[in-house]
């Protein structure tokens, strides 16, 4: 039974119109209040209250994402449609048609097209949902296990029948159903692996625990006892937080965090067995609740469509107006003396000229409907979709390696692709590799450069191409996987957990999570095996020895000389300070039996108990250590560290605070070194490290060669392998994760050999920099290390690595204790939980003692500078946005040719307002101010000047550069630099910068980037693209595209870009054109029939020429024309500006096809009239040449206009005017009295045996289409020496 | 499932695109190739090909004879009598004299033509029922032919609708002087006129034993003068809904400015070859009066040939259309040479 919080009563039988009272003012509370949720067993409660009908008001886990139901379909579609304004109009016209004053067609007929319209787009909703019904239905069908009362165990059931409440099991490789609360692990520590690769994307496997009380259950978890009441959020969708109470029958409660959570989509890995009970359930679970679909976008080619649709509806009104003013002045001629053929009303009385015009403005809207394309709208779908189709299709932006494909998120904004002006690009995992390799390092101020190291690696780079060049010749896989079997075992895995995404989910889930699928995380070999420097490692053995030495003499270890000690440290900092877990393939772990529990402190009399030199208090405990369990009150207790001999002699120690003895020592590890060898230790060093950041796994890897391995992490304890000394294993005492505020992360553990509480960080530099120990008397050699470390830093970032700072701090026993105590209660409130935890983080990492710092290289991807070169010359502008370190990024844009080393380069870091602006005009002088470094002197603004400026700028400078008064002086100067470089910058700063540029200078921007830190970036730029990389889903998920790597930028802007702008351009103008020229024959035939409205074009002809006669041809141009073949766009690059000109569609054009099409009107209208004239031609047999004429010309203009012809152009035009030939004929036979008031019998049989009929329909396009073919060589003519002239262009500077 | 999705997997071990040509966009195309020589040689050979058709059709255009009489003016006096509606049984006659010039050889046609009566004002050219023109019996309350349909006693009009009621109902006879005093008439031919799918499929009497009884219990229009099973009681395949003159009537016309064909000559006696150039008369019965919408009346004879009748500009459109394009032609060639001599044209 659950319920939410307020139902929480349970509800006797009512009435039920009380109940329905109740449910109203149910309804008016929730508005107000709940915030919480309430979940209980659906076990319990027995009896008559089990009989009633379940009516949850949460949602069960049935997943329905389809819109409509079988009834629902029809008025839920149609009022969808109904909100797009051009169906809401031909609807109204339609209808108008009924009107008999006013009608001007069999208002049946009318409804025709807007009907035709609808149903296309309704059958494709329908299509659309349908396949949403088929993959629900699959996933609702998926089996789990959930507890059954009345079997007394667990069985199986769909996903679908699950509900909140449910006890579900879960066992290793399967998908979570539904978000559930963990009660019971398999795992001896109560944790569970999962992976959120369905989620967030991110390979690595995540911990989970089990809710506190529960673990200290000493028999196997029984639902049937669960009598607890959980107090949780609302549903929402935030991935990060879950937090909750859970009550026991005993009154106490114990605080629930997302740590407890297993969310929907993931899958269990390396547990057997786990069960929880169901939170939420269905389209609550968080997986469900973050996943919004396609994102909808208004490109900016619709943007300027519309305002000339607007300019159609504007002519429409003028040529009503001039119609209905025609008509009234016409009527008004006659006087009193009606004439014969003007008609009188229904009631036999004359309309006066004023009425009559009026009733004809509106008769003249329905003729000229077709000026606003009815069918534009449709068209523009189709071939968007189309375009989607062909970019999701092409082979050069597939990812062999990653076997990722491009991916379009956004279905209407392709091109967008075209116009891009600015590129802003993320850096690390969008122009780099994100696959960081170690690359030297830098211990108590003595650098190690590990040449061997980077000559290893320039052999795996060359190794590389030569690997890109057989496999461009053979072409397979199977030689990239034999490098190692390592890898190739890791894909092996991979593809088998990707089977089993397929089957989560949504679709969305399981499309992002086979993208992933195939990520070898951060363990190529080239990041793995790694070739220790041999100074360092001399030093390292020669650490280890001493140590060994001193441990065995019973030294203290301070003996250690510092160097030494600190090249200890520096590589235990490196093993342990990060969040990596050591998995072996695909083994859960094993069920062991636990000699000894530790966990991170959890509670003040934890520390106590723990810390406190109190025989009494060991004592005590010792007597229950028999026993794993300890008092209920305090759970997870290490009590059993108190138990073993270790651990007496630990308090003994803490008491003296002397170093351990030898033998105690010996025998604390002796006797975890057993434990461990049950455990989770596989032979050979097949160890896999699961990081949450490359930097990690590269700096394990590191420490690693120096053979002071990783070899197992648990919550509460890391386990170290090192030479001479075995395995140390460290009490993990806390874990302060990374953020980005911060830019750190901390350690807190006990040393097992000092037995010192320790604090590792690891950090930027300038932040560990910042937080060093102030220098004490013997400073003066600190200093110095500091100096030196600080020299090696800036040469690393010269060199374009990314550096971590690594440091260490030891605090006292006091320190700690009273550091804990805020730190505990921090943890334990509810409420601001995160802003107290990280308050209290900042507390403890100060007074830092710098180890060392290492330099990591980020290599650029592939083909990373050539994409660059070639965007560049396609007259894109490319921004760098990196919160890396000034210095890394200006390195990065050296090697990426973003910056030139013949470039004159302004930096900007200014530390105030003023300053800034100050510098800011010192730009406009040729004088250097204090804030400005490396300036240059400036010239006026010539081209020659701007292709020989960047400009780097620090984020600091930049909040002050986004200020509302120096924004424009920021972007003035900005525009005239070659290349901007942002560092340091937030995610905030990211976006602001793009919105400036999107706002202010009123260009296309495009962002790129591959991590969380790009999402503000990629949602607010015109186009954003996401490049799904290691670093998780978030920037593909709020991205409009998704592309594998940086260089499928290049051919999808430059080649797809390009050919869909260009497409639909031409196809936008050239509706414009066709509709134009369709109407404005109308128009001319006003002149000769009293402006009464008729039309010489029978009615059928006229509702169908744009949805059946001509539609299909433009469809196939606008779909499968090239403008340019691919090579040539990727060859000059130059030709990209024309989409950024908006060549293909600027305003004027839409005036100029207006002309043209107004011109060709006039030549198929009087060529056929003048010919007739004076001749006993009826209306229809006059009015069916010109609709063929009109055919013929609009055709053959599409003709001049395609550039290429497949067969699919030469099939749909001969299919169009065939098409026209059969309908016409056999229509004309159909009826001899339907279709009033054309009754068209016979009157195409008739026509085409004359041949006036063929004379007049060659001469009139040959007439119409005569200017436009005149010009169109000169266009080629045009085109032909642009591509040479960039060519040459390009050639040129590529000679220079 | 399980087999299901491990199959799957196999089938799909990639995510590699295929490398068809469709999918990559590499279809065979022909890009039209606009070298000098080819858009230039299309140019000349349209050019030429419309100047030589359009010289053709002149030349025939101008073969046809015809001779265009304006009656509404000479027969001043009845179309005054005719403006006044009072008057609309008063018969009033009018003979107009012409002389052929030269002979009319081959079919000769009789059209009678009007100016400014516009048949193709929208209101006016729905005003029909086309079922009751095929002889079913409709409710024609409910057609388009509102307000025409039935009189205010109740009688249906048959034919409803405005633009039978509107019928052109003048008659003309020609006669032809074989000297000054002796005229006979012409042997002109009442039927054949009309296009041969409205004649024996689109109208059609109503079915009764005959044709009188068939339009039993309706009225002609008000305009008539006699209903419609008379309007050609000489002829029983020409009466009523099949009577030539009202089918081409009902076929309303294009323009305000129209003619229709009203009788053709039979070849028979001296009239075999055509019309012999000589005097000639029209008699005229003048019932369809025009002044009220400032129209006027002509009658026309005219011959015709393969392309039509005397009208030139066709032939005038294909001749002045040849020649621009020839000459647009050479402007072309003129450009192209000259920006082949600047060799330096793409090397700006």
């Amino acid at each position: 039974m659950a319920q939410d919080a307020e139902g929480g009563e349970d509800v006797p039988q009512v009435p039920k119109e009380e109940e329905k009272e109740r449910k109203n003012r149910r309804r008016r509370k929730r508005k107000k209040e709940s915030k919480t949720r309430t979940v209980r067993s659906n076990l319990l409660l027995p009896g008559p209250e089990a009989e009633k009908p379940q009516r949850s008001p949460l949602a069960n886990n049935r997943l329905k994402t389809t819109k409509y139901t079988a009834l629902s379909f029809l008025p839920k579609n149609l009022f969808e449609q109904f909100h797009r304004l051009a169906n809401v109009y031909f609807v109204f016209i339609a209808l108008l048609n009924f009107v008999p004053a006013v009608n001007a067609f069999q208002p049946e007929l009318a409804l025709a097209p807007v009907l035709f319209i609808l149903a296309v787009t309704a059958i494709k909703d329908l299509w659309e949902d349908y396949s949403r019904y088929r993959s629900d239905n699959e996933i609702n069908h998926m089996e789990c296990l959930v507890y059954c009362r009345n079997e007394k165990k667990y069985m199986n059931r769909y996903w679908k029948e699950v509900e909140v409440g449910d006890f579900v099991q879960l066992r290793c490789n399967e998908i979570i159903p539904a978000d559930i609360l963990l009660l019971s692990s398999s795992d001896p520590d109560g944790l569970c692996h999962i992976e959120t690769a369905n989620l967030d994307g991110e390979t690595n496997l995540k911990q989970r625990q089990i809710v506190r009380r529960f673990l200290e259950l000493d028999s196997e978890f029984d639902p049937l006892k669960f009598t607890s009441v959980i107090e949780c959020e609302k549903p929402n969708n935030d991935l990060s937080r879950f937090r909750g109470y859970i009550v026991h029958k005993s009154g106490k409660r114990d605080g629930l965090y997302k740590e407890n959570l297993l969310l929907r989509g993931c899958t269990v890995r390396n547990t057997e067995e786990v069960t929880g009970i169901v939170i939420y359930a269905g389209h609550e679970t968080k997986a469900l609740l973050n996943n919004s679909g396609p994102r909808y976008k208004r490109s900016k080619l619709e943007r300027q469509m519309n305002i000339d649709v607007l300019w159609c509806v504007l002519i429409l009104i003028v040529m009503c107006l001039f119609s209905a003013i025609g008509h009234g002045l016409w009527v008004w001629q006659y006087g009193e003396k009606k004439p014969v053929f003007d008609v009188p009303g229904l009631d036999g009385n004359y309309l006066s000229p004023v009425l009559a015009a009026v009733y004809l403005f509106l008769t003249m809207i329905i003729v000229f409907q077709v000026l606003i394309p009815i069918s534009l709208y449709v068209s523009i779908e189709i071939v968007k979709a189309c375009q989607v189709f062909f970019i999701h299709q092409d082979k050069d932006l597939y990812d062999e390696e990653t076997d990722s494909q491009l991916q379009c998120r956004a279905l209407n904004i392709t091109e967008d692709l075209g116009q891009m002006q600015y590129i802003f690009s993320d850096k690390t995992g969008t122009l780099t590799e994100n696959k960081m390799v170690f690359r030297r390092c830098t211990v108590s101020g003595i650098e190690y450069s590990h040449d061997a190291n980077a000559r290893r690696l320039a052999m795996y780079q060359e190794a590389d191409s030569e690997e890109e060049e057989t496999a461009a010749k053979g072409g397979t896989l199977s030689q990239r996987n034999s490098v190692s079997s390592h890898q190739s075992i890791k894909v092996v895995h991979r593809s088998l957990s990707m089977k089993s995404h397929r089957r989560t989910g949504s679709r969305a889930e399981a499309k992002r999570a086979s993208i992933l699928s195939k990520h070898t995380a951060f363990s190529s070999p080239m990041e793995k095996d790694i070739t220790p420097d041999p100074n360092l490692l001399d030093k390292v053995n020669e650490c280890a020895r001493s140590l060994e030495v001193m441990r065995s003499h019973e030294q203290p270890l301070s003996q250690l000389t510092p160097e030494l000690s600190d090249i200890f440290d520096f590589f235990i900092a490196l093993t342990i300070c990060n969040t990596v877990v050591v998995t072996s393939p695909d083994q859960p772990r094993q069920k062991v039996v636990r000699f000894e529990l530790k966990s991170p402190v959890k509670t003040i009399e934890d520390f106590i108990r723990r810390f406190t030199p109190s025989r009494l208090t060991s004592g005590s405990n010792s007597s229950s250590s028999s026993s794993l369990t300890t008092s209920k009150s305090m759970p997870r207790l290490g009590s059993s560290i108190l138990s073993s001999t270790s651990t007496e002699s630990t308090l003994l120690k803490l008491e003296e605070k002397l170093a351990h003895s030898p033998q105690m020592n010996n025998n604390g590890y002796s006797s975890q070194q057993e434990r461990r060898a049950i455990g989770s230790r596989p032979e050979g060093g097949e160890l896999r490290y699961e990081a949450e950041s490359p930097d990690e796994a590269a700096l394990v890897y590191a420490a690693r060669a120096y053979n002071c391995a990783l070899v197992g992490r648990l919550s509460d304890q890391v386990s170290v392998e090192l030479p001479h000394l075995g395995r140390l294993t460290f009490e993990l005492l806390h874990t302060l994760g990374f953020d980005s505020i911060r830019k750190r992360m901390s350690v807190v553990v006990r040393h097992p050999l000092t037995d010192e509480i320790n604090v590792y960080t690891k950090g930027a530099d300038s932040v560990i920099m910042d937080l060093l120990l102030p220098f004490d008397p013997r400073g003066n050699h600190q200093k110095k290390i500091q100096s030196k470390t600080q020299n090696y830093l800036n040469l690393y970032a010269v060199d374009g690595l990314r550096t971590l700072c690594i440091a260490k701090r030891v605090l006292s026993k006091e320190e700690y204790a009273s550091w804990l105590k805020s730190h505990l209660e921090a943890e334990s409130s509810i409420e601001n939980r995160e802003e107290l935890l990280f308050q209290s983080a900042l507390r403890i990492e100060t007074n830092l003692h710098l180890l060392g710092a290492t330099g990591i290289e980020d290599r650029l991807q592939d083909g990373v500078p050539e994409t660059i070169a070639n965007l560049r010359k396609a007259g894109l502008q490319i921004w760098i946005l990196t919160g890396d370190k000034q210095e890394t990024a200006i390195n990065i844009a050296y090697a990426c040719k973003l910056l030139d080393h013949d470039e004159e380069i302004i930096t900007l870091n200014a530390e105030s307002l003023v300053n800034r602006s100050l510098s800011d005009d010192l730009l406009l002088k040729p004088t250097a101010g204090n804030t400005t470094v490396g300036f240059c002197p400036l010239s006026p603004p010539s081209s020659s000047v701007h292709s020989s400026l960047g400009l780097v700028i620090d984020g600091k400078t930049l909040a002050y550069a986004l200020d509302k008064t120096l924004e424009d002086k920021f972007l003035s100067l900005a525009r005239r630099c070659r290349s901007v470089l942002c560092c340091r910058s937030t995610p905030l700063q990211k976006s602001m910068v793009v919105k400036l540029v999107r706002d202010k200078l009123k260009a296309m921007t495009l962002a790129i980037g591959d991590g969380a830190n790009d999402v503000s970036m990629i949602q607010v730029a015109d186009v954003g693209v996401g490049i799904s990389g290691p670093e998780g889903m978030q920037a593909v998920m709020a991205s409009d595209f998704a592309v594998p790597r940086f260089r499928h930028l290049e051919k999808l802007l430059l080649v797809h870009g390009h050919w869909c702008y260009s497409r639909l351009a031409n196809m936008v103008l050239y509706f414009f054109y066709k509709n134009a020229m369709f109407v404005a024959l109308l128009f001319w035939y006003q002149f000769y029939c009293g402006f009464s409205g008729s039309s010489m074009i029978d009615q059928w002809y006229l509702i169908f020429f744009n949805v059946l006669f001509s539609s299909l041809p433009q469809l196939v141009t606008g779909v499968l024309d090239k403008d340019i073949p691919a090579e040539v766009l990727i060859g000059v690059p130059h030709l990209y500006k024309s989409g950024q000109k908006m060549e293909e569609y600027q305003p004027h054009m839409f005036w100029m096809n207006m002309i043209d099409a107004l011109y060709q009107s006039l030549v198929c209208f009087y060529i056929p009239f003048f010919t007739y004239y004076d001749s006993e031609v009826d209306l229809f047999s006059w009015g069916t040449p010109i609709t063929t004429i009109a055919l013929f010309t609009i055709i053959l203009h599409l003709a001049i206009e395609t550039k290429t012809w497949t067969l699919f152009h030469w099939s749909s035009c001969i299919f169009s005017i065939l098409l026209f030939f059969i309908v016409a004929l056999v229509y004309n036979v159909s009826c001899p009295i339907c279709y009033p008031p054309s009754n068209p019998y016979w009157t195409m049989e008739k026509l085409m045996g004359e041949p006036v009929f063929y004379l007049i329909c060659i001469i009139s396009p040959v007439v119409a289409l005569l200017p436009r073919y005149s010009i169109f060589p000169l266009c080629v003519y045009m085109l032909v020496a642009r591509i040479l002239w960039g060519g040459m262009r390009g050639k040129a500077k590529g000679c220079a | 499932m399980k087999n299901k999705n491990s199959q799957g997997a196999q089938e799909s071990p990639s995510r590699c695109p295929d490398n068809s040509a469709f999918k990559q966009q590499k279809l065979p195309a022909w890009k039209p190739k606009l070298t000098a020589p080819t858009v230039l040689s299309s140019f000349f050979t349209i050019g030429v090909f419309c100047l030589l058709v359009g010289i053709c059709l002149i030349l025939y255009a101008r073969s046809v004879k015809e001779i265009q009489i304006n009656y509404s003016d000479i027969c001043l006096n009845c179309s005054k009598l005719r403006e006044n509606s009072s008057n609309w049984d008063k018969e009033c006659n009018c003979s107009v004299y012409f002389t052929l010039q030269e002979n009319m050889l081959g079919d000769v046609f009789m059209y009678y033509r009007l100016q400014n009566f516009y048949q193709n004002h929208r209101r006016y050219v729905l005003s029909r029922s086309d079922a009751q023109l095929l002889g079913q019996d409709v409710n024609i309350q409910n057609s388009n032919c509102a307000p025409f349909t039935i009189y205010p006693n109740g009688t249906p009009m048959a034919p409803c609708g405005a633009i039978a009621n509107s019928m052109f109902n003048d008659s003309i006879q020609l006669f032809y002087y074989l000297n000054s005093s002796t005229a006979i008439k012409v042997p002109l031919l009442k039927s054949g006129n009309s296009w041969w799918s409205d004649k024996n499929v689109k109208f059609r009497n109503p079915t009764s034993y005959n044709l009188s009884s068939a339009f039993a219990g309706t009225t002609r229009p008000p305009y008539w003068q006699k209903p419609a099973y008379l309007l050609d009681e000489e002829d029983e395949r020409n009466n009523g809904y099949i009577n030539d003159d009202f089918i081409i009537w009902m076929r309303v016309s294009a323009f305000p400015t129209f003619r229709n064909l009203y009788r053709h000559l039979r070849h028979t006696n001296q009239f075999a070859d055509g019309l012999p150039a000589g005097n000639y008369t029209f008699h005229i019965t003048y019932n369809f009066p025009v002044t009220k919408f400032k129209g006027e009346k002509q009658v026309v004879l005219s011959t015709s040939t393969w392309s039509g009748g005397s009208n030139l500009f066709l032939g005038i459109a294909y001749t002045v259309s040849g020649a621009v394009i020839v000459l647009a032609g050479f402007i072309i060639t003129a450009i192209h040479l000259k920006l082949r001599k600047k060799k330096t044209y793409f090397q700006r």
